[in-house]
């Protein structure tokens, strides 16, 4: 277990390395944030305080879209040079590799979720300096639910044709419920309404826990067989 | 064997819905506040019903095939999420001309219809999944998973809906409030009834055509190795 743990750090360790010293998906992902922050301001003519009601729902939209380039590419990068093979095929166990594929993708998702919000603060006049680590708090939550299930999903279609197009039609469909839960939370703190979103929190956290112990059960399935 | 019991299946399942059609419109009155409209209970409800319960068997044939490695189980959850999501269609189809006459819209996001939507996607993007992999151990692997994931997701997005601030528009069910006249009862349980009997039919046809185009596979293999 202890042994699987520190293989998990490790291929994070690796991935992130990979991923810093290349910025590829990095700076993919955050321009593609920056354009959609764009093309919603063409999308909606807002008053102010209508823009606070949509804005939980843009933020997380804009964070899914951006984040899905980032978490899709996890297995699909190690397909070159059989290293999936040699990943597969070494001591560590399968959960470990994903677990670090998964903790990588996490990091590398709240780097563009934490540029991407003052932009969207700033495009929008949105104060959210004041909620800051409360939001900071959803941010960790859901996007654990969507590197986690992007991942997974990443494993699934590493061999399947046409997997830029499946991938968006299988991911998407499954966040459902996470986004739901994050997109009220984010507009009550953004708004400052004194709604109570414990409900809200759960849903995010039960997503989390049966997505995160069902992938960790099946990966075995996935990359194995 | 099984095609006498498809055909029987099949047969029954169809008169029994011509039968009750044929008492639904011709020998029962129209819904108190609604009409004849009303009357979209009997497809709408058990098409639902049928298609969460061909789900249902997807799911276990999903973790059949991921325990025994046998094709069997995953020819039956392919067969059987093909006739749910017919069965979803048609409930979706159904409801939506229903809630045009009834609320004035086609279409709210709502608890239910969300959910019935989300599940109709979930699955369809299983079944676009699938040509998609050459492999047939693989394909089956990835589609049992993909079938269990949308399965955990579905409880999920009642869940999220359910929140106080969503908007309702779609009645609790009245199999729930106990609110459905006595006589209505038996022409529901017999749609039901008769929409089962064809799913099954149904789900035995394609499962003899993935039996069949399996076992043309490794014939076609055979020959290229030959």
């Amino acid at each position: 277990m202890k042994q699987g743990l520190l293989a998990a750090l490790f291929i994070a360790r690796k991935d992130l390395r990979t991923e810093f010293r290349t910025r590829e998906a990095l700076n993919a992902s955050v321009s593609f944030a920056l354009v959609v922050l764009m093309l919603f301001s063409f999308a909606f003519d807002l008053g102010r305080d209508e823009f606070y009601d949509i804005s939980g729902g843009l933020l997380w939209l804009v964070y899914v879209f951006a984040g899905a380039l980032i978490v899709n590419r996890s297995f699909i990068r190690e397909v070159p040079n059989d290293c999936l093979d040699v990943l597969i095929a070494s001591p560590m166990p399968p959960w470990a590799l994903f677990l670090g594929k998964t903790i990588a993708g996490f990091v590398l998702l709240l780097v563009v979720e934490l540029v991407s919000l003052p932009v969207y603060g700033l495009f929008n006049n949105i104060q959210w300096v004041g909620v800051f680590w409360k939001l900071l708090g959803v941010m960790i939550l859901a996007t654990w639910g969507i590197a986690v299930t992007g991942v997974a999903f990443s494993a699934v279609t590493v061999n399947v044709r046409l997997r830029e197009l499946m991938l968006p039609v299988l991911h998407y469909p499954l966040l459902v419920p996470l986004l739901i839960g994050a997109m009220q939370i984010s507009t009550t703190l953004l708004k400052g309404d004194a709604t109570d979103i414990f409900q809200e929190l759960r849903i995010v956290i039960v997503f989390d826990l049966i997505f995160t112990s069902l992938a960790l059960c099946l990966i075995e399935f996935i990359l194995v067989g | 064997m099984r095609d006498k019991v498809i055909y029987i299946l099949g047969i029954l399942g169809t008169l029994l819905v011509i039968g009750n059609l044929h008492h639904i419109f011709l020998g029962m009155p129209g819904e108190a506040m609604q009409g004849q409209i009303g009357k979209m209970i009997f497809v709408h409800v058990p098409a639902a019903i049928a298609g969460f319960t061909f789900y249902g068997v997807a799911v276990i044939g999903s973790i059949g095939f991921l325990i025994t490695k046998d094709f069997k189980y995953d020819s039956l959850a392919v067969s059987s999420v093909e006739v749910a999501q017919v069965f979803a269609l048609i409930n979706l189809v159904t409801g939506s001309i229903w809630g045009h006459i009834i609320w004035g819209i086609w279409w709210t996001w709502d608890l239910r219809l969300t959910s019935q939507f989300m599940c109709f996607m979930l699955y369809l993007g299983y079944l676009l999944m699938r040509p998609a992999v050459a492999e047939a151990t693989q394909r089956a692997t990835m589609s049992a998973i993909l079938a269990i994931f949308a399965a955990a997701d579905i409880p999920l997005v009642i869940m999220a809906i359910r929140l106080h601030n969503v908007r309702t528009q779609h009645p609790a069910p009245v199999l729930e409030t106990g609110g459905l006249d006595p006589t209505w009862w038996p022409p529901f349980l017999i749609a039901i009834v008769a929409f089962w009997l064809i799913g099954t039919a149904l789900v035995l046809v394609r499962l003899r055509q993935e039996t069949v185009g399996r076992e043309i596979d490794s014939l076609r293999r055979e020959l290229h190795a030959v």
